[in-house]
């Protein structure tokens, strides 16, 4: 492998890696409230569309769009949509105490339904498959720390040659991690999580948090389905469900990471790396897998390797579940409602 | 220098659906003084407490704290009245530290937070008031006496001025508790009002300046320590002496049916919840169980039935008709039933094992032998059969068969769970709890049919709360304090006080 | 600031206005009043948004989405084939959300079925008679989807493994799987095998009377029958009833969880590869990694509203079949695109899903009696 393709390997991790941190990011947020959200994908889908349709009709109805002004539509349209989300989910499982699990699945279909209906739409609307282009917005997005991604040769190339939101998804992330550990609204939170009864003891609003975390867990979700509409796929729309599968990655990412933030900054880069593992395999190896499994062509095997995320996954899954450390466990009464009066 | 009245309670009352856990109950509790809330297990002593914690809300009457009339909503409201409460199972949250626990939910004006602060004010209640305990332990690897003591140091870095503690007592060593009384007793010297609530006369005693009792949800008396004795408060605590008019035939032609020995089981927390218990039970015999609540009957019945992991030098043998005998450790639940030995519990929650809340009275009663015959389909026939018998027989209220026992009374639910064992015909019954939230005549039916086994010859086991019907039922009783055997006694010669005395002190001897 | 907390709490001297209590129990008749309460509510509000992006009115909206559903004959196959599919899956998870069991793995274990049957459509088609291969793909769908099932269900059983979780990954792997016999079988680089043995239609469903789905529903509809009957009548139902009740009456019953867990699971999965299996064999003819096409998590909604009774299940994947259908032929009628059905389907589902808070608990509005006695 040359050393040309291992950075670029390692350039496509990062994106990949940053869609999926948004999404775990805001997922462990919410989870340490309790809610096991299982809305992500949906809710990465509202940020999708809700940034893709603002940008939209902003640069379709102006002949000379300012980018940094469609950018901003992106965003702030991105965190509404994908408030709501948060706030239709809370609603059902706080306050009308629906079962999360099946809330969750319900906000994935409807989410992935509303984005993929109004981005077919503004497909059409655009005239066809790929015509579809926010180039304003994506290229504000994109731009890339100046000076720093130009003049350092494969130092540039591996850090700085990424859109402003990639380094915004690790800030995020350290900045949940400092939240969680070090304030007294992330021990709050994380109480609720773990033991809501004693937190409403201890004179906390369990309800409130729940509420706060949620919404605040959709809007970072919302960023990450933002990033793959402006940066991952550069301004245009996918309707073949990548995003879903992102989205279950980011669910599956917050195990990985042991509900600790900070560790999804190296994991979601990790799972980047899995992913695309499946480009980089030596065709030497790849032919002999081939040969063992009847495959005719060497670049069949793509479709086995691209397991290898979802297999780490499960694999983490049974060692977590198997050493049973306190510390790595899941907050203690997630996918729980509370209600006081309940024994 | 403010009044020393802390907190008046007015005519409180507190209702669960049908059952009034406090009825009109009147109360005062004193600055600079150690209260003690005397009652038996249901006498509503933790519930009367817990209105003034927030966790539930009186139906009706007035609470006044420091003179002014208050609405405490949430343990919140509580903590801000300087009221803080130590409840039976802790409110900690396992995988923080000690100081985490404690500034849980305080209000601040900084966002962050610094242990080293809180670890320093922590080490100064501690010397104040002579607690060991180390702020930076988590709190799944405390013991229950570190957990307990964490509890109390949060409260009184919230600055609590009214402490109440329920039963705090129950799970500590003899060590532990006198250096937890040591502790209140420095409290109450620094002119905090202190709650206890418990049902050991001694602790009472010992340590507190009034007793309050309360009796089935009444208020009975409030007496200054002084002048009280164990003879007072246990007959304030239990009453008068009711004659019941339960028939009680002498046993006939009894057989060991069971020998239990060196029984001894730990709690999930590795507490010993029963601690070298040994007794036999006689086929035509009712043998009462005596003792407060959580003192091990649980643990008892269910090691009986192979539901409990018990320690490695207990022996329970089961003498079958057939004359041969069976050792019942290491045998499955579902064998031991076939061996006839029946375990008829109702538990706390009352549907929560035994019978299945959301079927119907033909599929509960099926619980147990379901998978009798090789098909592969359940006989409902036969089960609807047994669930009509049983319903005539206890004369049991339900719509129909197929409606969920979760709707039922709980007096038609426990006739549901006895009727179904009695049905099985075993050679060993043992209910416990047997006629908890029943009246009167319903709890008539149950003795009755108890007995009617007893002279089948059954060896009945009966765990009861109210001493008066076990000193009428039972033939012999068997007291637990703490997991202990405290005495096998003949139930037609024994005292009310001589049973109520074992059930809440150790004897010496033991 | 000290002082301050010997007055009354500014918050707690108002009382509380609202207060939830959780209900005891609910007449049916009452609990089903609430539930098509919300469906139509769900409904209108469906209507309102087609209103807000076509003009149509209400009326005029559930017109065009009744003609798309049931319009002619082909439209009302079509409509039971969809929610017959859709059935399979919810009947086949319905044990296993029975048992608390969250198995969100049908997708995979649906894929899985179907890649089997494409599998022996291929390799054996023409070479063994059509029924042989037919049952010989029906039987292979069925242990291969209950293999997969059973995966997540032993880590479950040995070590509490999360099974959410662990079915959903399951998903992904079946997916890919898939997607590489997709190519391998694919001979023209178009990554899609096309129609199996189209010419021969080895393998394929008979047709009964011309009619391509009645098979196929008669199928999914003596499984709905025979699941009725396997939870409610059948030893092993009731232990699934018992253990997903309460495990420590399961305990006292001497009923073995862990091993309830696997079995179940084995019956939960083998149905849904079945599905995967009739998708193939009775509708498609093909195998792509749309072959499950969201139904399987559609299905769990089913499943957990329909309360785990399949008659219930029946009606509300009706009312979904009919609703996407409706969603369809409104998309197709308007030049829209086909995801307007998730968008209702999710409407409906939040409808019903809320309605289930008015069934469990009632308001109440408190005030205080003051009365001195």
């Amino acid at each position: 492998m040359t050393l040309t393709s291992l950075v670029a390997w390692i350039a496509a991790a990062i994106t990949f890696g940053t869609v999926i941190m948004y999404g775990s990011v805001g997922e462990i947020l919410t989870e340490k409230s309790g809610n096991l959200n299982l809305g992500v994908p949906g809710i990465m889908y509202l940020g999708a569309i809700g940034s893709l349709a603002g940008c939209f009709f902003y640069e379709n109805g102006n002949p000379a769009p300012n980018p940094w002004i469609s950018a901003c539509i992106a965003v702030v349209c991105a965190l509404t949509a994908a408030l709501l989300g948060g706030l239709l989910y809370s609603f059902m499982t706080v306050t009308l105490r629906a079962n999360q699990n099946v809330t969750g699945l319900t906000l994935t279909i409807f989410g992935g339904g509303v984005a993929n209906f109004f981005g077919g739409s503004l497909v059409k609307l655009s005239g066809g498959v790929g015509q579809i282009s926010v180039a304003a917005a994506s290229s504000a997005i994109r731009t890339r720390i100046p000076f720093l991604s130009d003049h350092f040769g494969i130092v540039s190339d591996l850090l700085f040659s990424y859109g402003f939101f990639t380094y915004l998804a690790v800030v995020i992330a350290l900045a949940a991690n400092y939240f969680l550990t070090r304030t007294r609204y992330g021990l709050n939170l994380r109480a609720v999580g773990e033991n809501p009864a004693t937190a409403d003891a201890a004179g906390i609003s369990v309800t409130k948090y729940k509420y706060l975390a949620t919404c605040t867990g959709a809007m970072i979700e919302g960023l990450g389905g933002m990033y793959f509409v402006m940066d991952y796929i550069k301004g245009t729309w996918d309707s073949g469900g990548a995003l879903e599968a992102l989205g279950w990655l980011a669910v599956a990412l917050v195990i990985f990471t042991s509900w600790k933030p900070k560790n999804a900054v190296w994991g979601a880069y990790l799972f980047g790396f899995c992913y695309w593992i499946y480009l980089y395999i030596p065709s030497g190896i790849s032919a002999v897998l081939a040969k063992f499994f009847g495959a005719a062509n060497v670049t069949h095997m793509q479709n086995l390797y691209r397991m290898i995320p979802y297999l780490v996954t499960i694999i983490v899954l049974i060692i977590v579940s198997k050493k049973k450390r306190k510390e790595n466990q899941n907050p203690a009464s997630l996918g729980i409602s509370y209600f006081r009066e309940e024994r | 220098m403010k009044d020393s009245t802390a907190v008046r309670m007015d005519r409180v009352t507190k209702r669960f659906g049908s059952v009034v856990a406090n009825d009109a109950v009147s109360m005062n509790i004193h600055y600079g003084e150690i209260l003690s809330i005397l009652g038996e297990n249901g006498s509503g002593k933790t519930t009367l407490m817990n209105m003034l914690a927030g966790i539930y809300y009186p139906d009706e009457g007035d609470i006044y704290v420091n003179g002014r009339q208050v609405t405490i909503t949430s343990p919140h409201d509580a903590y801000e009245l300087g009221i803080g409460m130590i409840h039976q199972h802790y409110k900690l949250v396992d995988v923080f530290t000690a100081a985490e626990n404690i500034i849980l939910g305080l209000d601040s004006d900084k966002i962050t937070y610094s242990l080293d602060e809180v670890n320093k004010k922590v080490e100064e209640i501690c010397r104040q008031y002579g607690f060991d305990i180390d702020p930076k332990a988590k709190v799944y690897e405390m013991s229950v006496a570190q957990k307990q003591t964490l509890e109390i140091v949060k409260i009184l870095y919230r600055g609590a001025d009214i402490l109440i503690l329920d039963e705090p007592t129950a799970v500590l060593t003899p060590q532990e508790t006198e250096k937890l009384f040591d502790i209140l007793r420095a409290m109450r010297s620094d002119g905090k009002a202190i709650v206890l609530i418990t049902h050991k006369l001694n602790e009472v005693l010992e340590l507190s300046d009034r007793v309050t009792i309360l009796r089935k949800g009444k208020y009975i008396t409030t007496i200054p320590t002084p002048v009280a004795t164990e003879q007072i408060l246990t007959e304030a605590m239990v009453g008068e002496k009711v004659t019941l008019d339960i028939d009680r035939p002498m046993p006939e032609n009894t057989v060991k049916r069971l020998s239990v020995k060196n029984l001894t089981v730990y709690s999930e927390d590795g507490i010993k919840a029963l601690d070298d218990v040994s007794f036999d039970a006689y086929g035509g015999e009712i043998l009462g169980i005596a003792g407060i609540s959580g003192c091990g009957q649980k643990e008892l019945l269910e090691a009986i039935a192979g539901l409990q992991v018990t320690d490695k030098n207990t022996s329970i043998i089961y003498y079958d008709k057939d004359g041969s005998e069976k050792q019942l450790i290491g045998v499955s639940p579902r064998e031991i039933r076939n061996y006839g030995v029946h375990l008829s519990f109702v538990p706390e929650d009352r549907l929560g094992m035994g019978l299945v809340a959301s079927l119907g009275m033909t599929e509960n009663m099926m619980l147990k032998d379901y998978d009798k015959g090789a098909s592969p389909f359940l006989n409902k026939s036969d089960s609807a059969k047994l669930a009509e018998d049983v319903k005539k027989e206890l004369d049991i209220a339900t719509p129909s068969l197929e409606t969920p026992v979760r709707r039922l009374s709980g007096g038609n639910v426990q006739k549901v769970l006895v009727g179904r064992e009695i049905a099985a015909e075993p050679t060993i019954l043992m209910t416990a709890y047997a006629v908890r939230g029943l009246d009167i005549n319903k709890s008539y039916t149950i003795y009755n049919l108890l007995t009617e086994q007893k002279m089948k010859g059954v060896a009945v086991i009966y765990v009861g709360e109210d001493l008066d019907v076990l000193l009428a039922l039972a033939d012999r009783i068997m007291v637990l304090c703490s997991g202990h055997e405290n005495g096998i006694l003949d139930a037609r010669t024994v005292t009310k006080e001589e049973v109520g005395r074992r059930m809440t002190n150790l004897t010496e001897e033991k | 600031m000290k002082d301050s907390k010997y007055e009354a709490p500014k918050s707690s001297v108002k009382e509380p206005l609202v207060h939830i209590v959780k209900r005891s129990d609910i007449e049916p008749w009452k609990a089903w009043g609430i539930r098509i309460a919300a469906v139509l509510l769900g409904m209108l509000v469906s209507a309102l948004f087609i209103n807000g992006i076509t003009n149509l009115n209400p009326a005029a909206v559930f017109k065009s989405m009744f003609a798309g559903a049931f319009g002619t004959d082909k439209r009302i196959w079509q409509t039971l084939k969809d929610m017959s599919l859709l059935l399979c899956i919810g009947i086949g998870l319905a044990p296993a959300f029975k048992l608390r069991f969250w198995n969100v793995g049908a997708e995979g274990q649906v894929l899985i079925g179907g890649l089997v049957s494409a599998a022996l459509m291929i390799n054996l088609g023409g070479k063994i008679p059509n029924g042989v291969l037919l049952i010989l793909m029906a039987l292979c769908a069925v242990v291969c989807g209950a293999v997969w099932g059973l995966i997540p269900a032993y880590f479950k059983s040995k070590y509490r493994t999360n099974e959410t979780l662990f079915t959903l990954m399951m998903n992904y792997i079946a997916l890919q799987l898939v997607e590489f016999y997709v190519d391998v079988w694919d001979k023209k680089q178009s990554h899609s095998v096309g129609v199996i043995n189209a010419s021969s239609k080895a393998g394929w469903m008979p047709y009964i009377g011309g009619n391509q789905f009645i098979l196929m529903i008669i199928i999914v509809a003596l499984i709905t029958v025979g699941m009725y009957f396997y939870l409610q009548n059948s030893k092993q139902g009731f232990e699934i009833t018992v253990v997903g009740e309460s495990e420590n009456t399961a305990r006292y019953a001497g009923i073995s969880v862990s091993k309830v867990i696997r079995r179940t699971m084995l019956v939960s999965a083998g149905i849904c590869g079945l599905a995967g299996f009739l998708e193939v064999s009775a509708v498609s003819h093909t195998i792509s990694s749309l072959t499950a096409g969201g139904r399987g998590f559609t299905a769990i909604i089913v499943a957990w509203l329909g309360k785990f009774n399949p008659f219930a299940m029946t009606l509300i994947t009706a009312i979904l079949a009919f609703m996407s259908r409706g969603a369809n032929q409104i998309a197709s009628d308007f030049n829209f695109n086909k995801f307007a059905s998730n968008i209702l389907t999710g409407i409906i589902l939040f409808f019903i899903l809320g309605s289930e808070f008015f069934i469990n608990y009632r308001l109440v509005f408190r005030h205080r009696p003051k009365e001195v006695k």
